[in-house]
């Protein structure tokens, strides 16, 4: 859309244009990303001194410390590099970037608000899944070509968990799909528009314990204590991490902290109304594409701020939980996931159904009828219905 | 002005080609697991091009997600040392050369024998009308309505055209006596111990 109107208004060639575009967008999720890393890194120091009764970093950058990860960042630069003799070089260099790439090709489809979305897939959330699914792979790389027993017992380890996870993952992100009637994750988010009743978490009792399992199994599938035990300190030297030092360490932690902070995000889509706050504010001050086009472009602003926020908050109920909880062991892990959350789950996932089948409306008062079509910038719409070629 | 599409197509296809030739060369399980999945990602981004995104979104998450446990098997099947390589005789490769030869050569007349994919209207319309947008049709033509063939005129022919929803359930069922066969092989045999030697276990532990 933007690379037509470079094209006709400034007469820049279409490969220039379209290149130009996708680059944009790329760093601005880049950006989103990294940025997310270090404030997380920060917020992680604070919120375990805090909990732990210390305080955290204090000195760097003044006040609260908040240079922190600026300067942990040097740190790790300017550390020397080690690959282990007997580790298999290619392997080893190669891991870090295979999680990291898994964790930002998460963000290529996930709106931060009401179009805002690099990709608009029609198979959104399905895309999501599969992608962060494949995160472990780096981990196991990593954890077999350190040529390290503490390694590879830690990536062994993260492969049974993370694969065994993906089942009760997959089922309670199937449930609010079932209920909204899409994959399309744009679609999901404008359907709970309207008051915080809308939200689907709050559409049956089924959908709200389900919100619990999913955030339960994304603290496993993210590798997050109680369930790090691919590098669990105290048994396993650092897991699958044991052998990386400086760089590419760090780009293992900004692959988990962007991961979280991505799976936080599709739990807020699809349980937490998205972009749209606990109250209609953008309706009420008439921020609509109605009105004008700069309004409607504030609103979906007030919504991406909405959606960075409720993220945010899921990134820091996942920081309390770790600092909170002792780890489990392996054996705990399994049973939760096999005895507790698969059945929960299915069971869920049968009472959405029949619920559906009795009561479409939900229980609560809803303020607009679920299904209802939001307004939606003009550049949304399918390519087909503007009647472009793509 | 350049075509976009085709130069994506080239490509991927090279990606995939080039990583499915090193699975063959390189030794070594891990390194053949990770070609591997370079080239199914490479496939699923074709797939991405013909706007089959269900398609797509599948294969990164059966094919490529599946190697990850494949790969993790092979580690724990076969590695006795770190990073063994396997030894791969002149009869094994012939033997894999003639297979995979007749199955290429197969699949290379079976693309160029139909006559409807050379003309130009197929390669006028290679990016799909529906841009992307396959998930709803193949969620109806599951519960049998078949939206690409409604507008089939021959009504003897359109009764024919039924959903996919009992092919899709024999499978599934299918699939279900499998897995319920795996966990029946591989459970916990009860042994018939002393009864004395359980007490002591319990203790023990």
């Amino acid at each position: 859309m933007i690379a037509e109107y470079l094209t006709t208004r400034f007469g820049l060639p279409e490969w220039l244009a379209c290149g130009g575009v996708a680059l944009v967008q790329c760093l601005i999720l880049l950006g989103i990303m990294m940025f997310a890393a270090a404030l997380f890194t920060w917020m992680e120091r604070k919120v375990a001194g805090r909990i732990q009764d210390r305080l955290g970093p204090t000195r760097v950058g003044g006040r609260f410390g908040w240079l922190q990860s600026v300067a942990d960042g040097v740190k790790l630069l300017a550390k020397e590099d080690l690959i282990p003799g007997e580790a298999d070089g290619l392997l080893f260099r190669l891991a870090p970037y295979v999680s990291f790439c898994a964790a930002f090709c998460v963000y290529l489809a996930l709106p931060f608000s009401n179009g805002w979305v690099a990709q608009h897939l029609n198979v959104g959330v399905f895309f999501i899944v599969a992608i962060a699914g494949l995160e472990v792979f780096g981990v196991i790389l990593g954890g077999y070509s350190s040529a390290s027993k503490w390694s590879l017992y830690g990536a062994m380890r993260e492969a049974a968990q993370v694969v065994s996870y993906e089942v009760p993952l997959g089922l309670c992100v199937v449930i609010p799909v079932m209920v909204a009637g899409t994959l399309d994750l744009v679609a999901i988010g404008n359907m709970q528009r309207g008051w915080g009743v809308n939200w689907l978490v709050f559409h049956n009792p089924f959908l709200f314990i389900t919100f619990f399992i999913y955030a339960l199994c994304t603290l496993a599938s993210t590798n997050r204590a109680p369930f790090d035990l691919a590098e669990a300190e105290s048994e396993l030297v650092a897991g699958f991490l044991t052998e990386y030092s400086g760089f590419r360490w760090s780009v293992f932690f900004m692959a988990e902290y962007g991961s979280m902070y991505a799976m936080s995000g599709l739990g807020a889509i699809l349980f937490l109304g998205g972009w749209h706050g606990p109250i209609p504010l953008a309706e009420m001050l008439g921020l609509s594409y109605a009105n004008h086009a700069v309004l409607g472009w504030l609103g979906d602003l007030l919504g991406a701020g909405n959606f960075l926020c409720k993220a945010f908050l899921g990134v820091a109920a996942m920081m309390w939980l770790r600092w909170t909880l002792p780890r489990l062991r392996i054996d705990q892990v399994m049973t939760t996931c096999l005895k507790y959350c698969v059945p929960l789950a299915a069971a869920m996932f049968v009472g959405t159904m029949l619920w559906t089948y009795a009561l479409p409306g939900g229980l609560l008062p809803r303020s607009t009828p679920l299904g209802a079509v939001a307004e939606a910038p003009p550049w949304t719409a399918p390519r087909a219905a503007r009647g472009e070629r793509p | 002005m350049i075509n976009w599409h085709t130069c994506f197509f080239l490509l991927f296809a090279t990606i995939t080609c080039a990583f499915a030739v090193a699975v063959v060369v390189s030794a070594n399980v891990v390194r053949m697991a990770v070609c591997l999945i370079a080239s199914l990602a490479a496939v699923s981004g074709l797939y991405f091009l013909a706007a089959a995104d269900f398609v797509a979104a599948m294969q990164l998450m059966i094919y490529v997600g599946g190697t990850l446990v494949l790969l993790v098997f092979g580690v724990m099947l076969t590695a006795r040392g770190p990073f063994v390589s396997m030894k791969i005789t002149p009869a094994n490769w012939l033997m894999a050369g003639l297979a995979g030869g007749a199955l290429l050569i197969l699949l290379l007349c079976a693309a160029t024998s139909v006559d409807a994919w050379k003309t130009a209207a197929v390669a006028a319309s290679a990016p799909a009308a529906e841009g992307g947008h396959t998930v709803a049709p193949i969620g109806m033509a599951l519960l049998g309505i078949r939206v690409d063939a409604l507008e089939q005129a021959n009504p003897a022919l359109r009764g024919g055209i039924a959903g996919y929803l009992l092919p899709f359930e024999i499978v599934s069922v299918h699939l279900l006596v499998v897995l319920v066969g795996a966990a029946h092989l591989a459970r916990a045999r009860r042994r018939r111990r002393p009864a004395e030697a359980v007490p002591d276990a319990s203790r023990s532990a």
